[in-house]
């Protein structure tokens, strides 16, 4: 808990920081949305098996950087010696190879004994299943199991920590257990990124009555917006990610931190919500104000979006960019969604103008305007913006679709349709006719 | 000798009254074995007949005497004999023996092509045919012959005036299935490629117990001629065609499926570079051209794409789009396509613009209205047809027995629509 009151105490001395200093230098600031990351304070944010989880995902991808991969590797190594992992520690001194000098090689008797004390343990746990087994208590069976479950969890064999969390459903008798049950589930599928799982876990444990914890809806909320994320489902998952209450806090560290909550939400709503949704759903959201508070980048650019200030909001969505792509989480879908933004702040400014220069709108948007004018064209393409460019003279003229003639269109178009389908079924119908005749007076021969 | 005398007498004296007509019929079903045996001889026997009079007679002895074997000499003057009696035949005297009528035009049409001068038959054939119809909506054996002659002349706009009737009476698939496939090659030729899908479509989607070969082929121009009119293809077939073509026709023209996707990236030097690599398959079908159709029908849909995005557009800007390698090349394009009425657009020579302009159709004039008249018409005159037809079936007794036969196998509901003396 020192850790985490020390970092909030960090987060408001940079928020002072950052209202006393102009623009430029405030997105110089090294926290989780700065230029570079900095992977201690990151690192601090989880805890548990994520923590190391996200620590190699950014050491696989951030090869240009050998600091920061070696930084990375060097807190992992840290933090599995503190745990029971072998397996895992194996594969990240085979990553680190020896870069970080002698403290940082294979331990091998470490090694060693974590695996004999875990044989050791397995056999105690076996047995004194089988000894519920034996005696049919209910609870105990469940608490043998469970205990399964976090030791292999604990040594990282996540498949059968899966299977042994699950199998303790038959012996929930309250819904407390349950809820345990699944949020345990929950955990290990997202750490196996069966994503699946937990939609399914997460729609058993909300069914179960009594949910009243407010941390258990807000943990539940976070891992069904983390299942659509990864199902592309941005708006839902947008949705899912506001509804988490602030009561969250950090006591669902070892998935999620509320910054994600923040990032996540935010940047699935940019792309997927309209100006109204946005306007209710985020800004005005009370409940989002709190996380937004911890990340300000991610509030400005909702704030700088919402205000039609593209260039700014488009800004900070560069800056950002190189550390969301060390996000676990968000690394598959952030360009996705940047392109989704951009789309949408494009057709936003558009809208309401019947021409639009497009050097003005160039600038707008900080790029050329034969950039901008391909974009347009994609986009006009798709029907996502009615307008037509007059490249001779750079202008985008929107463009009213003529109902009448549309209407004429479509509708001879269905009449040639119509006539064509009917001869050739009448043709066909004709042809099976012919079969059957053919068929029933062989019969009769 | 008296044989033949015989039978040429009998055609003479019989051949005014209908009467008469179907006891002369009787009589020379009869003699056909004799006639067959004397084929050589009856050439000469056809000089006392009239064909225009003696159609049946006549019929029956120019069937015996171009049975069998013919050497090009005697081809030629058969071809000459055979024309010349289907175009002053009457046309109800050789309907009584259509059977005999149809194998000596499917003869004539064998020799023509032996001759190699196809484009004799190609009037003969088309009078035949009409002598030979009920209705025009009735598709005879002869039409594919007829449309086989069009494509091997050449002369494609004789072969359209038959392919603008509305068949649906059909007698033999194969028939049918011959007729779409040379009447899609014909459009195709002519570059009428809606009704060429139309009738390459009704190839691919008419109900087959096993795939054949025309399927097959029209299968392959079918993928093309979608792609050049929609600039898409889906290897989707709609859910009414015979599961055998569902399941199997794709599998046969893998290169043609490929082509298809190749398009649908939407990138010209990647079709262009598949169409270089596989040429010779496209070749030994006889479908390159079309192939290189489907290429440069690429660039036009570009350029049509165009259109819905800019208003004005250089020359050059539009030649770099579509990957044309000059100003130049793109102007001859764009050139083309507003001739052909395909895009609305004006160019400016001096700055070497291209305005585009929406579709100047106000669905205002006299003609529009006519013409939307006449296609209200003609959708009212199909969907009587229809009900018509609907009417027919319901009331075939072999419909019927099978639909009560199989009607208790379903369920309760819709037992009840089922007439009760029909159930048994």
């Amino acid at each position: 808990m020192d850790g985490d009151d020390d970092h909030s105490a960090k987060m408001i001395d940079e928020e002072i920081y950052a209202n006393g200093v102009g623009e430029e230098e405030k997105r110089k600031r090294p926290i989780i949305s700065g230029e570079q990351l900095d992977i201690e304070a990151y690192a601090s944010l989880y805890t548990g098996r994520t923590k190391i989880t996200r620590l190699l995902f950014i050491a696989d991808h951030c090869q240009n950087n050998q600091t920061m991969q070696l930084e990375a590797l060097r807190m992992a190594y840290d933090e599995i010696k503190k745990g029971e992992n072998t397996q895992l520690f194996r594969e990240v001194v085979q990553k680190i190879d020896g870069r970080l000098g002698p403290d940082y090689s294979m331990d091998s008797a470490w090694c060693a004994t974590v695996d004999r004390r875990a044989e050791q343990k397995k056999e105690k746990l076996e047995n004194e299943l089988n000894a519920y087994r034996t005696n049919l208590i209910k609870e105990s069976i469940r608490m043998g199991y469970n205990d399964f479950g976090d030791f292999y969890y604990a040594h990282g064999a996540l498949g059968d920590a899966f299977k042994h969390y699950v199998r303790t459903r038959d012996y929930c008798t309250t819904s407390k257990h349950i809820i345990h049950m699944c949020m345990s589930a929950i955990l290990v599928s997202i750490e196996m990124g069966q994503f699946t799982h937990v939609t399914s876990y997460v729609s058993k444990a909300e069914q179960s009555q009594e949910v009243v914890d407010p941390i258990v809806i807000a943990k539940l909320r976070c891992a069904a917006g983390l299942a659509l994320l990864e199902a592309k489902k941005y708006k839902l998952a947008a949705r899912k990610f506001l509804e988490t209450n602030p009561e969250l806090g950090n006591n669902y560290n070892e998935v999620i931190a509320p910054q994600d909550v923040a990032t996540y939400g935010g940047l699935c709503a940019l792309a997927s919500f309209d100006r109204t949704e946005l306007k209710n759903k985020v800004i005005d959201n009370l409940n989002f104000r709190n996380f937004l508070e911890l990340v300000p980048e991610v509030r400005e650019l909702i704030n700088d979006f919402y205000s039609s200030r593209y260039a700014s909001c488009l800004d900070y969505l560069g800056n950002l960019k190189a550390n969301l792509l060390l996000d676990i989480h968000l690394h598959d879908h952030v360009d996705t969604l940047y392109d989704q933004i951009r789309n949408k702040a494009l057709i936003q400014y558009t809208h309401p103008f019947v021409s639009v220069d497009l050097q003005m709108m160039a600038n707008a948007f900080k790029t050329s305007i034969s950039g901008l004018q391909k974009e347009l064209e994609a986009l006009i393409t798709d029907n996502q913006i009615q307008a037509r460019i007059d490249s001779h003279n750079k202008i985008l003229y929107a463009r009213h679709a003529d109902q009448r003639n549309a209407t004429f269109q479509r509708v001879l178009q269905t009449g040639g349709e119509f006539d064509r389908d009917v001869r050739s079924m009448l043709l066909r119908a004709n042809l099976i006719k012919h079969d059957f005749n053919l068929r029933a007076s062989s019969r009769k021969l | 000798m008296d044989a033949v005398e015989a039978v040429v007498t009998q055609i003479q004296g019989l051949s005014s009254s209908a009467g008469d007509l179907t006891r002369l019929h009787t009589i020379l079903k009869q003699a056909e074995e004799s006639l067959h045996s004397e084929s050589v001889r009856l050439f000469s026997a056809l000089d006392q007949l009239d064909p225009s009079k003696h159609s049946l007679g006549f019929l029956y002895i120019l069937e015996a005497c171009s049975s069998g074997p013919v050497t090009k000499e005697r081809a030629s003057t058969l071809v000459l004999a055979i024309s010349r009696f289907i175009s002053s035949c009457a046309a109800e005297q050789i309907r009584l023996a259509p059977e005999k009528f149809i194998s000596v035009c499917k003869r004539f049409k064998d020799q023509v092509l032996l001759l190699e001068a196809p484009i004799r038959g190609v009037a003969p054939m088309l009078t035949a045919i009409r002598k030979l119809q009920v209705s025009s909506e009735y598709l005879t054996t002869l039409h594919p012959d007829f449309l086989l002659l069009c494509l091997q002349a050449k002369s494609y706009k004789t072969g359209l005036s038959v392919l603008h009737d509305d068949i649906s009476e059909v007698d033999q698939p194969r028939d049918l299935f011959l007729y779409c496939y040379y009447g899609g090659m014909i459009c195709i030729g002519q570059k009428h490629f809606r009704k060429a899908l139309e009738l390459l479509h009704n190839v691919v989607t008419a109900p087959m117990s096993t795939v054949n070969a025309i399927a097959v082929e029209a299968y392959k121009k079918y993928i093309l001629v979608f792609l050049i009119l929609h600039g898409h293809f889906s290897t989707n077939l709609p859910k009414y065609t015979s599961s055998v073509a569902q399941r199997n026709l794709k599998n046969f023209c893998s290169p043609y499926i490929e082509l298809a996707n190749s398009y649908g990236t939407g990138k010209i030097t990647e079709l262009e570079a598949y169409v270089q690599a596989n040429r010779e398959k496209f070749e030994s079908d006889n479908n390159l051209g079309l192939v290189n159709q489907v290429v440069s029908s690429m660039y036009k849909r570009n350029i049509q794409r165009l259109t819905q995005t800019y208003l004005t557009l250089s020359l050059q800007d539009i030649a770099n789009t579509v990957q044309l390698n000059s100003a130049k090349e793109a102007e001859m394009h764009v050139l083309q396509m507003i001739q052909d009425g395909e895009i609305f657009a004006t160019i400016n020579q001096k700055d070497g613009m291209v305005r585009f302009h929406e579709d100047p159709e106000q669905y205002k004039s006299c003609e529009m209205i006519e013409h939307i008249d006449s296609s209200i018409q003609r959708i009212m005159m199909l969907s009587r047809k229809l009900t018509a037809m609907d009417e027919h079936i319901s009331c075939d007794p072999l419909y019927l027995a099978k639909a009560g036969r199989e009607r208790p196998r379903f369920d309760l509901d819709d037992y009840e629509s089922v007439p009760q003396k029909f159930n048994i």
